[in-house]
């Protein structure tokens, strides 16, 4: 507070004289009191400018709700982390005690994200998060297979990293189909059913969209391969379902599965990628015989235990209850300010929720909402033209897609958190100039 | 061995009777920009600027880098001083360039001499010079014409220096010797180039930049900051101030005809950075205005916005292609900063069709129904003020 006090008081200073005249001067006018509200105006947005460029979070009220962006690391996660810096430092292939230590650790996280998966430890790979897990995936497993077929099938609303990649092998002479949802950003097992045939050697379709919150059918996929009798093999983007709803690699009767450690509160740096035993992909980079040659490279010890710790925090039932009752909450208070459309179909995962204003582009009403300490994401429009791929893809109507919202809960935010961002959503459409 | 830099002026040589202004000008230049790297002694003789280390050798890669971004400068190149001796010259400049000779096919020798005192005469000197380095590198083999290296060999008063190939440089005039003037940056690719095209000519810089929050984000404010960074490297010093635009833009929008948008904003940009530009004695503004290249930079709309300020407005790019902008840009280090992709002042509230042929009149009267006087006041009021170092 004592930043806060001192901006104001140097402004006092530099700009009391100008504005004393001011005062005496425009009175009478109707123009004194636009004037004063603008000068207010400039004074709260430095202030809060300030404040938030020291990275005091907690001396304004924060409301963050951009929790597919990244979740804050719980204290399970921060607390081993820095025990594992501070206490235990080995490398876990030296053979000596302090490498055995770091073993260990190593294998007690692996085994909670197994478990966390239903799956087999020696089937869980760290890598450096979601992007690399997902790259081992699909050309790891492209490659392995690539006498045995040349068609890959995906969505055109995958993530970055999984819609690149399959790119790159478009370009090196795969075909591959990408699968467009429909208008609320669905995918039909009928649609997959359609594009898998025998030559299919890839199939790779992620579980929770990451801007909408759809969710796609992919524990029906495997039947389907083995209907064709396509020896595809199936990769899933767990990233957003991850710790949220349950991915069980059995149930799912996936061969490759990938998740992220800082969206389930957890560090940034380490996610991991399920492989099926007996499932090929082709390493990408080679190294020491870390993790069955399949990644290479000194394991980064602390942010694994730290992902393990973050793992064990998580209880899908109440957790998830707790914010399937927030989506509800906002989308019925929603319906009080007008002219704002719900882009997430109604089956959607409850944790994101993405809507348009059709008023406010949404770069501005984001900072808008920022500068009042609610962080959400815009996943969207630019004037610039990065429009979201996957709202596009949609075909949402172009002015929906540029004043487009994505909102995620996590298991911290409360009711006071939504009825804030309501509150504030509410003035910024009255005040901000529209489109 | 001794390395120091030779530095050729540029067209200040040309100058009558201010010549010695601006060269002390340029001298003060290179000095302040010097003294980070080390310290040297500055002699000028003879239209070249003798840049000399004192004490422990300084790193004459940085100081190359430098130099090269200083204007007023044709030519430098870093040599190698030694005694006025003909033998010492020769095993000087086998020593200095045994680096690069080899990895080269023919060279030749040009010899100066400003000491006539000197017993042999210039084309001496280059036989005995060149002679010696293909003694020593006989896989070369001399060419007058075309050769991959010139080494150049000058006997001055105080000494004789030995140097390879000189490198270009940044061309212009000394920064200071121009004035100063107030340059309009929004983030875009053209602004950065319009403000080092005329620092090139000497001018010291002023930035004005609009921000518009929340409808432009403090990033797109950043933005701007590591691009006048950038220009700051050949400009010097420049003071950054950024204008709270959001009530006037909001104004216009809920005011005006929405087609009239652009044109009147621009009127207020330049009526509130001629404010601020005589409040920082600049003496002109500058834009990155290139004709025809938007709505906003046609004849006519230029006619609108020129109209609402006295001081004369340079628009270094005006005639220049996207293409040509783009090769600046990317020169100077701009454009991967450029194209970051966060709303400006100038792509918020953009109109759907917006008029490419304003009438003044038009413009007036829309603008008329806003109370501009406050407005700009407001504005100018609630400047921020950034100093960018170089």
């Amino acid at each position: 507070m004592a930043g806060k006090t001192s901006i104001i008081f140097r402004y006092r200073i530099t700009h009391n004289f100008e504005f004393l005249e001011f005062t005496s001067r425009f009175v009478n006018s109707f123009f004194f009191l636009r004037k004063t509200i603008f000068l207010l105006r400039i004074l709260s947005y430095n202030v809060g400018g300030r404040i938030r460029a020291r990275g005091g979070g907690e001396a304004m009220s924060e409301v963050y709700l951009d929790n597919s962006a990244t979740t804050r690391p719980c204290k399970a996660a921060v607390d081993k982390i820095v025990e594992v810096l501070t206490s235990n430092f080995g490398n876990p292939s030296s053979l000596h005690e302090r490498g055995f230590e770091a073993e260990r650790e190593v294998e007690r996280a692996r085994e909670v994200i197994a478990k966390s998966l239903n799956a087999r430890s020696d089937e869980i790979f760290f890598t450096s998060g979601g992007t690399e897990a997902n790259n081992i995936a699909i050309f790891g497993a492209a490659d392995a297979n690539k006498r045995r077929g040349n068609k890959i099938v995906t969505t055109s609303v995958e993530h970055s990293s999984v819609y690149n990649p399959a790119r790159e092998l478009e370009k090196q002479g795969y075909d591959v189909v990408y699968l467009r949802p429909d208008e609320t950003g669905r995918i039909s097992i009928g649609q997959i059913d359609e594009a898998i045939d025998a030559d299919t050697i890839l199939v790779s379709v992620m579980m929770v969209n990451n801007e909408v919150g759809s969710i796609f059918p992919v524990e029906k996929i495997k039947k389907v391969i083995e209907k064709h009798k396509s020896p595809a093999v199936l990769h899933i983007d767990a990233v957003q379902a991850f710790g949220k709803i349950s991915v069980d690699v059995e149930k799912l009767r996936a061969d490759l599965v990938t998740v992220s450690a800082h969206k389930i509160h957890g560090p940034k740096g380490v996610g991991a990628l399920f492989k099926r035993k007996g499932v090929r992909v082709t390493p990408r980079t080679y190294g020491g015989g870390q993790q069955q040659k399949v990644r290479p490279g000194t394991e980064p010890v602390a942010l694994i235990a730290g992902f393990g710790a973050a793992a064990e925090q998580f209880e899908l039932g109440p957790q998830y209850d707790r914010i399937s009752q927030l989506n509800r909450y906002f989308r019925e208070r929603l319906v009080d300010i007008n002219g704002i459309s719900v882009n997430s179909p109604q089956d959607a995962v409850s944790h994101i929720i993405n809507i348009s204003t059709n008023e406010i582009k949404s770069e501005t009403m984001l900072h808008f909402l920022s500068a009042r300490g609610i962080f959400v994401s815009s996943g969207s429009a630019c004037a610039k033209g990065r429009r979201s791929r996957v709202l596009s893809e949609m075909r949402l109507p172009e002015r929906r897609i540029d004043t487009a919202l994505r909102i995620s809960f996590s298991k911290d935010n409360t009711r006071a958190d939504v009825d804030e961002l309501l509150r504030q959503l509410k003035i910024g459409m009255e005040t901000l100039a529209h489109i | 061995m001794r390395e120091v830099m030779l530095i050729k002026l540029g067209e200040i040589v040309l100058k009558g009777l201010n010549r010695k202004n601006f060269e002390d000008k340029l001298i003060r230049n290179i000095k302040r920009k010097v003294s980070a790297l080390g310290e040297f002694q500055l002699i000028n003789l003879q239209s070249t600027i003798y840049l000399i280390p004192q004490g422990e050798t300084a790193d004459f890669e940085r100081v190359e880098k430098t130099v090269g971004k200083i204007f007023g400068i044709s030519r430098y190149a870093r040599a190698a001083q030694c005694d006025k001796d003909l033998a010492a010259i020769k095993e000087t400049a086998v020593e200095y360039l045994r680096e690069i000779l080899p990895k080269l096919r023919t060279f030749k020798v040009e010899s100066k001499r400003s000491d006539k005192r000197f017993a042999l005469k210039s084309p001496e000197i280059s036989a005995a010079v060149g002679e010696r380095i293909l003694e020593a590198f006989p896989h070369l083999s001399v060419d007058v014409h075309n050769p991959d290296i010139t080494v150049t060999v000058e006997v001055r008063d105080f000494g004789a220096y030995v140097r390879g190939d000189s490198l270009p440089g940044a061309g212009g005039i000394p920064i200071g010797t121009g004035g100063r003037a107030a340059v309009m940056i929004s983030g875009g690719i053209d602004s950065p180039v319009a403000a080092w095209m005329l620092a090139k000519r000497g001018v010291e810089l002023v930035a004005i930049h609009f921000a518009s929050p929340p409808y432009t984000s403090p990033r797109a404010e950043q933005k701007v900051a590591s691009l006048l960074k950038k220009v700051a490297e050949f400009a010097g010093k420049i003071t950054m101030i950024t204008v709270p635009f959001t009530e006037i833009q909001e104004n216009i929008k809920a005011h005006c005809d929405e087609d009239f948008f652009t044109v009147i904003m621009r009127r207020f940009m330049m009526r509130i950075s001629e404010i601020i530009a005589k409040k920082y004695r600049c003496k002109a503004l500058i834009t990155g205005e290139s004709l025809g290249q938007v709505a906003s930079q046609t004849m006519d709309a230029i006619t609108c916005t020129n109209d609402a300020v006295k001081m004369p407005i340079f628009r270094p790019l005006i005639g220049m292609d996207k293409d040509e902008i783009v090769e600046i840009a990317r020169k100077i280090e701009t454009f991967e900063l450029s194209i970051l992709p966060y709303e400006d002042c100038c792509t918020v509230f953009t109109p759907k069709h917006p008029r490419t042929k304003p009438v003044l009149r038009d413009v007036q009267r829309e603008e008329s129904k806003l109370d501009c006087e406050n407005l700009i006041r407001a504005a100018v009021e609630g400047v921020k003020i950034t100093e960018i170092l170089d």
